[in-house]
């Protein structure tokens, strides 16, 4: 039997188990969207390719699947650039199919031709160009094995229209079946030497980042902290690997970072770091960072140690098995942390929590806090949530407690405006039966809400909170702490009625106006059936606190009024 | 951290574009390329690469990593402190002149350097040696009427442990 270029694209989507893809079609990929047309796989069809690949990169977080994407050449190639490039930083593991011009047109600028392996190298794991049908099959596969192995990320498929369309005899199809990628295993010695440390610690922290999501190694890291009582933190991209219920829990470190996780890691003698890459939103200041802690760094990445903080003791591998290992240890004696040992430093963290806990001041307008508060606690902490970015972002870091891990899904490395929205979408698709909301603010909402429509379409239920200050929030913010309040274009008062927007969309919209209106209004959005849009029109001039400003030393952290407790 | 010239080699897939993600990954990461020089391996699927670059041995160390990340890259080894053997090439032209001709011959048999070209007006001097070397050569030919050059940057090969 003959199979065309397209037919080998679905047969190995599905050998790879892929069941959505989200695309949007254009002139070069014509011929696999008709075999689309044929092929039993959901295909959702987005407004913007930038959602295709933000959702996709959604529904990987939460599905812990690579995320598949199709687009057409030219300006729908180029449209991807922010989604894959905001994937690459969060390590993300996404195919993303472009389509290319045909191959003896390459080189001349033929219509709707770029460059996009050569636009997309930095911001890919790795991209190919396809340039014969006997490759179609041996490099899609590679694609999927790259994209998800190691330090996962996303790959681009470069494939012209030609080689799509040519055929090949089945029989000649020749690729190997990539086995799935072992775990790296982190050499013992090393951890060994790591069980010295953890012996003599006497003020030890735990910082959980990202790769521990992308690792699943959130169970390891609880029955390691839980069983020698190491108080943990995390980055924004950890949020939801330790549970924010436990006493242990610090909340998140860094520029909007607890007081006490910042005070916990800037005093202490050990820091296990599992999964980070010490981000400078994390470390500000690195001359001033931990200064007096001994540092045990965990990363599946070589290239992550000693990048930025150098480690005393690094280990190289999936945090998985290597906190497995710490586990056994535990378990056959041979690793404890007597109480006595940590007592006193359990006690100053006591003494940090109630001395500047979270919190904010009411008054007659809605606090964002408020509405995060409330949405947490009339979901029971267990809603998926995903976040725009800016002041919303960080006040659901804040305020949302996360027990879950893949239950936060938010632009970390990148902090990419127009995450939120298409991402939640792809959430809700690869989780039917959950409740999905995306926290937003009035700026972000605007950069990618024509992916609305995509949810009204397929009613895919996602719930959207919109924090609506009227201002680029949080560079307003910046502008009133560092730039003598010049509010420099930030007013976003020209903003659409969201209600009405939503309704003309075919959503429905609610709105809030004063706080005795926060839970009735997220009670009747939550309760209602399909996409929702609330707009809470919130304290215009609130900022975010703590804050460390960027560069300085975390203990240096103005509070703000959050000390006043609600 | 003391900055030096690095050597770094690098065995890739032989592939159009390894080149382009290589000094992509030096350009976005801050570095600048001084030599590069690439060559296909017995096995024409992999080349090899040769680079120099100004850095501390700590950022060039970090520069390996990510190099090491690409997945057309299969080796990195840093020569910079490896026993290795390091040449250059070098070709120099020179216009030839009544008044230089005695001079310029007169230093091309004093060093024993190769004359690949030569006629009444003009002729194309070969130079093979370490960088010093080289940079002498230059030095001395320069004022005699050099006309221009082409110099390959450096090229090393690791020296077996007996
Ligand atoms: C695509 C993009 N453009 C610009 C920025 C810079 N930026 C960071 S936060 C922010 C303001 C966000 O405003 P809004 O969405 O209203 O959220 P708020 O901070 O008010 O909660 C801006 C402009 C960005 N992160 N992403």
């Amino acid at each position: 039997m003959q199979l065309t270029g397209s037919q080998i694209l679905f047969k190995i989507l599905k050998e790879e188990n892929v069941d959505t893809i989200f695309g949007y079609p254009g002139g070069s990929v014509m011929d696999i969207y008709d075999e689309l047309f044929r092929q039993n796989i959901k295909h959702i069809l987005v407004r913007h390719e930038q959602g295709a690949v933000h959702a996709a990169d959604g529904y990987a977080r939460v599905s812990g699947k690579v995320g598949v994407c199709l687009v057409t050449s030219g300006p729908g190639a180029t449209n991807t650039v922010t989604g894959l490039a905001n994937a690459y930083m969060d390590s993300i593991p996404l195919v993303v199919f472009t389509g290319q011009v045909q191959t003896w047109l390459i080189g001349n600028d033929a219509f709707q031709e770029v460059d996009i392996t050569g636009i997309t190298r930095p911001c890919t794991k790795h991209n190919f160009l396809v340039r014969r049908i006997e490759d179609v099959a041996t490099t899609i596969k590679e694609a999927f094995r790259i994209a998800r192995s190691g330090r996962p990320g996303p790959v681009l498929v470069d494939l012209p229209k030609d080689v799509i369309q040519t055929r090949i005899d089945e029989a000649e199809l020749k690729y190997s079946i990539s086995l799935p990628d072992k775990p790296v295993i982190p050499n013992a010695k090393r951890c060994a030497k790591a069980l010295d440390l953890l012996k003599k610690a006497q003020k030890p922290v735990i910082i959980s980042g990202g790769g521990v999501l992308l690792g699943r190694a959130s169970e390891e890291l609880r029955s390691f902290a839980r069983v020698l009582n190491i108080p943990v933190t995390s980055t924004l991209m950890g949020l939801g690997t330790f549970p924010a219920s436990d006493p242990l829990w610090l909340g998140m470190l860094g520029m909007h970072g607890t007081y006490y996780a910042n005070m916990a890691v800037s005093y202490s003698d050990l820091l296990i770091a599992v999964g980070v890459r010490f981000d400078d939103r994390v470390t500000s200041n690195v001359e001033a960072f931990a200064p007096h802690a001994q540092i045990i760094h965990i990363d599946i990445d070589p290239a992550s140690i000693d990048k930025i903080v150098k480690s005393h003791l690094s280990i190289v591998g999936d945090c998985k098995p290597a906190l497995q290992w710490f586990n056994k240890e535990i378990t056959s004696g041979r690793l404890s942390l007597p109480a006595e040992q940590i007592k006193s430093w359990r006690q100053q963290i006591r003494q940090w929590k109630e001395k500047f806990p979270l919190a904010y001041c009411r008054s007659k307008k809605i606090k964002p806090q408020c509405v995060i508060e409330t949405l947490w606690k009339i979901t029971n902490g267990e809603a998926i949530i995903t976040t725009e970015v800016g002041q919303n972002q960080m006040w659901t870091a804040q305020f949302y407690r996360f027990d879950r891990p893949n239950t936060f899904i938010s632009s970390g490395g990148l902090g990419t405006m127009g995450f939120g929205l298409p991402a939640a979408i792809g959430a809700q698709v690869a989780c039917p039966g959950k409740l999905v909301v995306d926290i937003a603010g009035d700026g972000s909402i605007q950069m990618n809400i024509q992916e609305l429509a995509t949810a009204v379409q397929y009613n895919i239920p996602v719930k959207v909170v919109i924090l609506n200050n009227n201002f680029l929030g949080m560079v307003r913010q910046w502008q009133e702490l560092f730039f003598d309040k010049r509010y420099s274009h930030t007013d976003m008062s020209h903003a659409p009625d969201f209600v009405k927007l939503a309704e003309a969309y075919g959503a429905t919209g609610f709105r809030a106006s004063a706080p005795d209106e926060v839970e009735t209004v997220l009670k009747k959005g939550l309760h209602t059936r399909g996409p929702v849009m609330m707009d809470f029109e919130v304290e215009p001039e609130e900022c975010v606190y703590p804050m460390v400003k960027s560069g300085d030393p975390l203990t240096e952290m103005s509070l703000g009024d959050s000390n006043i407790v609600a | 951290m003391e900055v030096r010239e690095n050597i770094i080699s690098i065995l890739v897939n032989n592939k159009p574009d390894v080149l382009a993600r290589i000094a992509g990954t030096f350009s976005g990461r801050g570095f600048n390329i001084e030599s590069i020089s690439a060559n296909v391996m017995m096995n024409p699927a992999i080349t090899k690469i040769i680079i120099t670059t100004r850095g501390n041995k700590q950022t060039v160390t970090k520069m390996e990593k990510q190099l090491h990340k690409l997945v057309d890259v299969l080796q990195v080894d840093d020569l910079t402190d490896v026993d290795s053997a390091c040449g250059e090439m070098i070709l120099i032209r020179i216009k030839l002149t009544e008044e230089n001709k005695g001079k310029v011959m007169k230093a091309i048999n004093t060093y024993n350097w190769r004359v690949v070209s030569m006629d009444p007006s003009s002729c194309i001097v070969e130079v093979t040696g370490d960088k010093e070397l080289i940079d002498d050569a230059l030095a001395l030919l320069a004022p005699l009427g050099m006309d221009d050059f082409t110099r390959t940057g450096c090229i090393v090969l690791k020296r077996c442990k007996s």
